[in-house]
């Protein structure tokens, strides 16, 4: 559905993007994760036409946005970082602000604000003044705005950004919700975000893709092995020792001890369940076993590494 | 067309749900009815001093709803010159700063569209301003019988005039995010273009003095006042337009560009 090749920008001083490519299936949730500043939002702007590229091309629905802005952008929706309202506006003039210069035909107008008020449950306050409104009503509001006219593809720039939590909750199952009759692009410092709703991730930083993944997918890659939590009775040296002889465990830390119950963290080689191994061991030599735990190493976990090693191996040029 | 029409209808909507339009229209209307009743009170002086010399040196008749007319439309294009930029500051400033432009620049309008709806809007808006001068006007032919031709070439000037000065505050909206900003430099770069012919009279080479004079953006009213309408005035307002009106289009080009 959206095809980015070779996408470069170059400011005067900077360059924001640098050679990006990666593509967007039908129906897919795709999710953008940076630090501020690493390129999201410019990808996003080049993508929905708002601003040309350096270099490089994007079509989407096969149409390019250089050559066919305008083909491009009716199959757009698009939610800026600050929700574009006209802040003196009521909901209802706003939408059918929007719905007209998007094209919607001049019968449906009336239709078509109704249903997208009433996909992010705004009803309530249409004939209110936007300036009076809730973050998340605005928030809310911007998305609306972004749905109308039905467009193929949705570009949202940080979607939840400024909501308090329920609101958030609700802003992702919205997003899931539109998966599969739209395409999404949704960019995000928040990394549970993705989880929970990307089906797939790019990862971005200093302009550049660092990784591009499921989320679980890049959980596993990224992990070096399966890491497990098993805490033992018995006694410590030799459960160490043991557990360290073990076909397939690469590293054995001891994390806690407390009442001569001992917490070790298990690393298992990649791709390879040691629990089973684990379990059949300790209970063969009459150890109390209390606990055995997969631990995952989170997204954030996975984010820092590739954004920090990054920045490690590469001299800085401020 | 219709992706115009629906930028006009914005516009319009937001200069009367801000105060804008109503301060602007209160001032336009007061110094208006201020102005035209003081020509009103200076014809009329006027007039009882013929009337007394006539009884000396016999009648000579004078041209009262014409002398007031003229007066009158001519002192418009100063108080226009003030009001217009109140008009044209928020156009595409408060868009940059409020981040609706990015609404704007990705909807399926084209850039020519976004330029022309927004110069329609405040021509529309000016429109207003000047049929609201009808009003008075209405009175001269109500207790006169002015002449109407120079009456209509005058409006003709002041609207070609007007939307010039439009198209400038137009391009000037797009350089920065700050309303005050824009109305000020507007204002500047229009009383620029009036009070350049002031210069015209101390240039040394006559070339210079030409061009000085017929940059001057009030003295191409002069002919349209006195009832003449000449090709070369209408040239100066429409290319004066267009230029606004280019460099608007190329200042959005260059917005996108700059991000």
């Amino acid at each position: 559905m959206i095809t980015v090749e070779n996408l470069t920008k170059r400011y005067a001083t900077k360059t924001a993007i640098e050679a990006v490519s990666f593509q967007v299936e039908k129906g897919e949730i795709l999710g953008f994760l940076g630090p501020n500043g690493a390129g999201k939002t410019t990808t996003m702007r080049i993508i929905t036409g708002y601003m040309p590229a350096s270099d490089g091309t994007v079509k989407v629905d096969g149409y390019d946005v250089f050559d066919n802005p305008i083909d491009v952008r009716r199959r757009i929706g698009y939610l800026p970082e600050n929700p574009p309202l006209y802040l003196e506006m009521t909901v209802t003039g706003y939408l059918r602000f929007v719905a007209k210069i998007k094209g919607v035909l001049k019968n449906n107008i009336d239709a078509e604000v109704a249903r997208v008020m009433e996909r992010v449950s705004i009803t309530d306050v249409k004939d209110r003044i936007i300036a009076k409104l809730s973050k998340g009503y605005k928030q809310r509001v911007g998305i609306a705005q972004s749905l109308l006219n039905d467009p193929p593809v949705l570009i949202l720039d940080e979607p939840t950004i400024g909501l308090d939590p329920k609101q958030i909750h609700e802003v992702r199952q919205l997003v899931k919700d539109l998966a599969g009759q739209h395409t999404v692009v949704l960019s995000t410092h928040i990394l549970p975000e993705v989880e929970q709703t990307c089906h797939r991730v790019i990862i971005i930083d200093r302009g550049k893709i660092v990784a591009v993944d499921t989320p679980q997918n890049l959980r596993l890659q990224l992990q070096g092995g399966e890491r497990v939590s098993v805490e033992v009775q018995g006694p410590g040296p030799e459960i160490l020792s043991t557990l360290k002889a073990m076909a397939g465990v690469v590293d054995v830390q001891k994390v806690a001890e407390d009442d001569g119950r001992h917490r070790y963290l298990v690393e298992g080689e990649l791709r390879k369940d040691i629990r089973s191994d684990l379990a059949r061991t300790i209970v063969q030599r009459g150890w109390g076993l209390y606990e055995l735990q997969s631990t995952a190493m989170s997204l954030e976990d996975i984010f820092l590494k590739l954004t920090t090693a990054e920045a490690e191996s590469e001299t800085p040029n401020a | 067309m219709r992706n115009i029409l629906a930028i006009i209808e914005r516009e319009m909507r937001a200069y009367f749900n801000s105060p804008i339009a109503y301060v602007v229209l209160t001032i336009f209307i007061f110094l208006s009815g201020f102005f035209f009743r003081l020509y009103l009170a200076q014809v009329m002086q006027m007039a009882l001093m013929s009337q007394m010399q006539a009884q000396q040196f016999g009648p000579r008749p004078i041209d009262m709803p014409g002398m007031i007319s003229r007066g009158f439309l001519s002192t418009l294009s100063v108080i226009l010159l003030f009001l217009m930029p109140m008009l044209t500051m928020g156009l595409f400033s408060e868009e940059k700063k409020r981040g609706t432009i990015e609404l704007l620049l990705t909807s399926p309008l084209t850039d020519l569209q976004v330029v022309l709806g927004k110069f329609l809007a405040a021509g529309t808006f000016f429109l207003l301003l000047l049929v609201s001068t009808f009003i008075p006007m209405a009175a001269l032919y109500l207790y006169g019988s002015p002449a109407s031709g120079p009456i209509v070439t005058a409006y003709l000037g002041l609207l070609l005039y007007g939307l010039s000065i439009v198209a400038i505050g137009l391009f000037i909206s797009t350089l920065t995010e700050n309303q005050i900003i824009a109305a000020v430099l507007s204002f500047g770069m229009i009383m620029v273009l009036w009070l350049v012919d002031a210069m015209a009279n101390y240039a040394d080479s006559p070339t210079s003095k030409g061009v000085l004079s017929y940059l001057s953006i009030l003295s191409h009213l002069d002919d349209f006042m006195k009832g003449v309408l000449s090709t070369s005035n209408i040239v100066f307002y429409v290319s004066l337009m267009l230029v606004g009106l280019f460099l608007t289009y190329r200042s959005i080009d260059s917005l996108r560009w700059r991000g």
